[in-house]
């Protein structure tokens, strides 16, 4: 079967990513009162970045691959 | 309570259309019933171990575990690491030929082809109802949460997580409900996460963590490491808070509830039967384990945080910090642990995910129940009792309606439980006492040759039984008789025998009913003859299959060297928090 999971599990958690990327920039500071003064939304969300174009790399470098 | 914002919708829809996108790729890919149900047997084998955790980590799972974690503490991990870890080597290395080697579809059909019709078809309807009862009651328990906390509209939100997960399956069948579990696995690691990185911050660290738990042992009337520490206290049963000594542990929850739902139970056991090869099929437990064995840091840890902070503010009389609600009954309502410190600590952005992750463990659970009643319900029931050989093509047919009444009957099964808080009750204690002898009969199958149907059955029943009768004799310290158990006992104005908690009388249940069945099960095999022939027995017991060649594989596919591995991880970690 021709389906690698990798690819959409990549797709949407850089699409998390980057909403709390953008979000975590605009947002006031002051919401982050709650989450002991960290700016977690922009750094979670480089986290989940990281993660989801670490899974589209796998996921493009298995298709480049010839199927044996 | 809480609030949404657009951003944490937009999270939410995205994920929604993620799932829902998954199962439409996959829509082409399902041509026969083996697509359907066990997926072509054609899954890798890291996508099954991870399927296999996931359907494991319902939204009870979650929500119980880390209420559990501020109840009990550390103790908690006996959960995982005592309960959880051998057992799942233990099918991967020794039950996996078995199941796997004997192309049966499904756990009750595996009994069939080793017992007979009548041990398949108890197992098949008690599965079959349990699966959708317990589906309906997290649906339930899911919806009043979002109902209190977001203000979210009860039978919006059955609605909602209904239609999607049914239509996913629908569409993809087992390989949807699989492939989906791998994405909401990393989507409840990477959505609960955070939570214990800020509970951590917030409390000082570990050391601050474990100072705050020795007060909050202290003022329980337990010595200063009873949440911190995971064996030292449990030499009597009242000297730790969850009630229970080490043999109970050890023999009920590590051995015969353990073993009865990682070895015995079609939700897990069907991921791995879906992979693609044998070898794959036998990593897939030994891999989930892996994971397995670090969750307690999700979920127990939250817990142990939440019920710190709370001594805090209560001691300390600070305002603003976090804090459990209190239930009209003075206590605290610990299923709320993980969704009130969602609210408290997620900023805007990052709430939106942690929703999303309560929603995703909520619907792998779901996923798992609703394609294993799929089988069940088509292949050990419908085609074996009510219309037998049909088309492929009419039970793939059958597969796809039942997906839409299966859960339909769900649904209904939450409507039920919010009138008759009983029933439900009553409904998983009734399974509980079907569950418990269970991997009795497994085990004298698969590895006593001599076993026969009739025991195996008549075993099961009767075990069943014990497990009742125990139940009906004991109660836990501080409860009337009735649902909690003593019914029996007032009945017959006896005095009921007193366990410490209700986790200690459900572990001894387990024991008896196990003991029970395993004695039974062997007295009525040596009475009754062995209907079945040596050649019918042929891969389906140890001794007569041959075993399998590992000549050429690497020892990192190896499953026994692999299970090694982890369960000396599992033992390190008993150890370090011992």
């Amino acid at each position: 079967m021709q389906v690698d999971i990798r690819l959409p599990i990549g797709l949407l958690f850089s699409a998390i990513g980057a909403i709390l990327v953008v979000f975590g920039l605009v947002s006031s500071p002051e919401i982050y009162e709650r989450s002991v003064g960290y700016n977690f939304n922009l750094w979670w969300g480089l986290v989940l970045v990281v993660f989801g174009g670490t899974m589209l790399f796998l996921s493009w470098r298995a298709m480049k691959r010839p199927v044996p | 309570m809480g609030h949404l914002q657009g951003v944490d919708y937009a999270i939410l829809c995205l994920y929604f259309g993620f799932v829902l996108g998954i199962g439409w790729w996959l829509k082409n890919y399902m041509k026969t019933g083996e697509d359907f149900f066990l997926s072509g047997r054609s899954i890798p084998a890291w996508i099954a171990g991870l399927a296999f955790l996931s359907a494991n980590l319902g939204a009870q799972e979650v929500i119980g575990m880390a209420a559990s974690g501020a109840k009990y503490g550390i103790m908690t991990s006996h959960f995982y690491w005592v309960g959880a870890i051998p057992a799942m080597i233990f099918v991967g290395v020794f039950m996996m030929p078995f199941y796997y080697g004997s192309k049966a579809r499904s756990v009750p059909e595996y009994l069939k082809f080793r017992f007979d019709e009548k041990t398949r078809g108890f197992n098949a309807i008690s599965f079959a109802a349990m699966t959708v009862f317990s589906s309906g009651i997290s649906m339930y328990a899911l919806a009043m949460l979002f109902e209190l906390l977001l203000g979210w509209n009860f039978h919006f939100s059955i609605f909602i997580c209904a239609v999607i997960v049914l239509l996913y399956i629908f569409m993809g069948g087992l390989t949807s409900a699989i492939y989906n579990e791998v994405l909401q696995f990393f989507l409840i690691l990477l959505g609960f996460l955070p939570l214990v990185i800020i509970g951590l911050i917030d409390i000082g660290g570990w050391s601050g963590l474990t100072a705050k738990l020795s007060e909050v042992a202290v003022s329980a009337g337990y010595a200063e490491g009873a949440w911190t520490e995971s064996w030292s206290h449990t030499g009597s049963a009242a000297r730790n808070p969850m009630g229970v000594e080490w043999f109970g542990v050890a023999m009920g929850l590590g051995f015969v509830l353990s073993f009865g739902y990682w070895c015995t139970d079609f939700l897990v056991v069907q991921r791995a039967m879906a992979a693609k090869s044998m070898n794959a099929a036998r990593l897939t437990p030994i891999i989930a384990a892996v994971p397995k064995m670090l969750f307690p840091v999700i979920v127990i840890l939250p817990g142990m945080i939440a019920i710190a902070l709370t001594h805090y503010a209560m001691s300390s009389g600070a305002e603003g910090g976090f804090s459990l609600p209190v239930d009209e009954d003075g206590g605290y309502n610990y299923n709320l642990t993980i969704p009130m410190l969602l609210v408290h600590y997620f900023p805007a952005g990052l709430l939106g995910l942690g929703i999303t992750a309560l929603m995703a463990s909520f619907m792998s659970g779901m996923a798992g129940n609703v394609t294993a009643f799929n089988t069940v319900w088509t292949y050990d029931i419908y085609e074996s009792y009510i219309v037998p050989n049909k088309s492929d093509q009419h039970y793939l047919w059958m597969g796809r309606a039942t997906t839409v009444w299966g859960v339909g009957l769900s649904v209904g099964a939450a409507y039920l439980a919010t009138q008759f808080d009983n029933i439900m009750d009553m409904l998983q204690l009734v399974f509980a006492f079907v569950n418990a002898p269970l991997f009795a009969t497994f085990l004298l199958g698969m590895f006593w040759r001599r076993a026969t149907g009739h025991g195996a059955f008549f075993g099961l029943v009767l075990g069943t039984l014990a497990a009742a009768l125990h139940h009906g004799l004991s109660l836990p310290e501080g409860a009337s008789a009735g649902i909690k158990g003593g019914w029996l006992a007032s009945l017959a104005n006896l005095d009921a025998h007193l366990y410490l908690s209700e986790m200690a009388q459900n572990f001894w249940t387990a024991i008896y009913a196990w003991t029970a069945c395993f004695a039974l099960t062997i007295s009525i095999s040596l009475l009754t003859r062995q209907k079945k022939s040596e050649d019918e027995l042929k891969g389906l017991v140890w001794s007569l299959t041959p075993r399998i060649k590992e000549e050429g594989v690497p020892w990192f596919r190896r499953p026994g060297t692999l299970g090694v591995i982890v369960l000396a991880g599992a033992v390190a970690l008993n150890i370090i928090f011992w």
